[in-house]
């Protein structure tokens, strides 16, 4: 049995190092194998790039080499697909190779398209790659005052990260001092500040206690030299400009037709492309309406694991993937707090704390151990 | 009216918090061509209210909007 994972990101490490071990005893007897194919040698802690643009984490600190993070059974190779063939069961890769399966598994993530807003990548600050979060940080040094509006594309991974920036950016001007000479704006795609009600709720009152002003149905159509133009009709002026842009996901994708905008069609419990029995996604990568996030990656990562090493030994899978999602939330001030919700069960998140804070600090470091499948 | 089923994209957002409902037709309306039909399918009664108030404010066409056995159905046609 032949497993092909596309993809070594934070679904793609999860799950093969969690298949290794389940399947331990038919890779040593070479029943099965699993082999990985990425665009990387590296592999980036992605959630560190918002510390990165305020200055409070530098780039070294977000990479592991890739190879250091898998099991030994599993074979790596960097050779990004460049072709999906699901009907003959094989990619084509950059170096010409093709690679033949039993059973694939799509975990290759997603990224901005900045060139989806006119004006967006000339004008606006981003923090999404290494290069934007380090330029965005040198910006802010020289930022003395003015104001800062923080704009937000459809779709994008991390649902968090733009309430997180805002926040981490008020601290950042109050450590500065120049707090008083900033005025910040948040916009929002949909009519509340947040998606998630209650995140919403609590967000709101913040913003008001820091002076924060906020407009929501608010979807960036157009950015020029001094402001953001919304599809609902209205502008935002600033003097700085902090955005999340729209993703897509992989070119590859798209060039092998298997997903609209990069997008996979995903069955929401089985994690199968729709159509074909052996063929899979996780990550942001799916199509399906839930967060684009690491913990969605990771959770579906062990479910559809303990699925195919059931099926390559009961010839069934024993489990649904159950929609759930956990994010930390930073709110500033030496303060987090987090959402966990699933398909039944909506989030009820409390109250932020220091704890929580500092448990996510630690997080920061213990990713590692999470992607070796240790946590 | 002309309603053409067959090319109707149906989005089903039930029983999803995040991004949610609305989110997610803004996201598929962007990939939309003008002219096409898309249903939302939704658990949440708040986009309900919130779907119906971005159609309108950016000048989409508002179809269709039911409650069936818990589910609310909107339906939304892209103008430009
Ligand atoms: C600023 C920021 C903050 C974030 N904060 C959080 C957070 O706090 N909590 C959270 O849960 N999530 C967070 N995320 C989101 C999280 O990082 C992603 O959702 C997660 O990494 C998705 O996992 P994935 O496996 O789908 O893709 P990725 O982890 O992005 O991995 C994709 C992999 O595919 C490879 N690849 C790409 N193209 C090809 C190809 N053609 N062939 C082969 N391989 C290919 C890449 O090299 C990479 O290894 C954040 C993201 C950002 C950018």
């Amino acid at each position: 049995m032949r497993i092909l994972v596309v993809g070594g990101g934070m679904g793609g490490t999860i799950l093969a190092n969690n298949l290794a071990r389940r399947l331990s005893g038919e890779l040593k007897s070479g029943k099965a194998s699993i082999t990985m194919l990425s665009a990387s040698e590296k592999h980036m802690y992605q959630p560190g790039l918002l510390y990165v643009a305020v200055g409070k984490m530098t780039p070294d600190e977000l990479y592991r080499d890739q190879v250091s993070l898998l099991e030994s059974s599993i074979t790596f190779r960097v050779d990004p697909v460049t072709k999906f063939n699901l009907k003959e069961n094989n990619v084509v890769t950059e170096s010409g190779k093709q690679y033949d399966y039993d059973i694939i598994v799509i975990s290759t993530g997603s990224r901005t398209f900045a060139e989806g807003t006119p004006g967006l990548a000339e004008n606006a600050l981003q923090f999404y790659t290494e290069a934007d979060a380090v330029n965005m940080y040198k910006r802010l040094q020289h930022f003395d005052g003015g104001k800062v509006v923080v704009a937000v594309g459809v779709p994008h991974k991390c649902p968090m990260a733009p309430l997180e920036i805002t926040f981490m950016l008020a601290d950042y001007f109050r450590e500065r001092g120049i707090w008083d000479k900033v005025q910040m704006h948040y916009t929002y795609p949909i009519g509340r500040v947040h998606s998630l009600e209650p995140v919403a709720q609590w967000a709101q009152p913040e913003f008001d206690r820091l002076g924060i002003t906020y407009e929501t149905l608010f979807n960036m159509k157009e950015v020029t030299e001094n402001k953001v133009i919304s599809e609902e009709g209205t502008e935002a002026e600033y003097d700085l400009l902090v955005t999340v842009p729209s993703h897509k996901g992989m070119q590859v994708i798209e060039d092998s037709d298997l997903g609209a905008g990069g997008f996979i069609p995903t069955n929401r419990t089985r994690l199968n492309i729709e159509g074909y029995e052996n063929a899979f996604v996780i990550g942001d990568t799916t199509n399906l309406p839930i967060s684009k996030a690491g913990s969605t990656a990771h959770f579906e990562a062990e479910a559809l694991a303990e699925n195919i090493a059931s099926t390559i030994k009961i010839g069934t899978p024993v489990r649904d993937y159950d929609g759930k999602v956990f994010c930390f939330i930073e709110a500033g001030e030496g303060k987090a707090t987090y959402a966990m919700f699933n398909y039944q069960n909506p989030p009820n998140p409390k109250a932020p704390t220091k704890g929580i804070h500092w448990f996510k600090t630690a997080y920061n470091k213990m990713y590692w151990a999470s992607a070796r499948g240790l946590l | 009216m002309e309603c053409n089923v067959a090319e109707r994209k149906v989005v089903d957002a039930k029983n999803t918090f995040c991004p949610g409902p609305l989110m997610e037709l803004i996201g598929q309306m962007k990939m939309a061509e003008v002219g096409d039909e898309l249903e939302i399918l939704s658990t949440d009664q708040g986009s309900a209210n919130d779907i119906p108030e971005w159609i309108n404010k950016v000048g989409h066409e508002m179809i269709d909007s039911f409650e069936k056995e818990g589910v609310w159905h909107i339906v939304v046609k892209k103008a430009k």
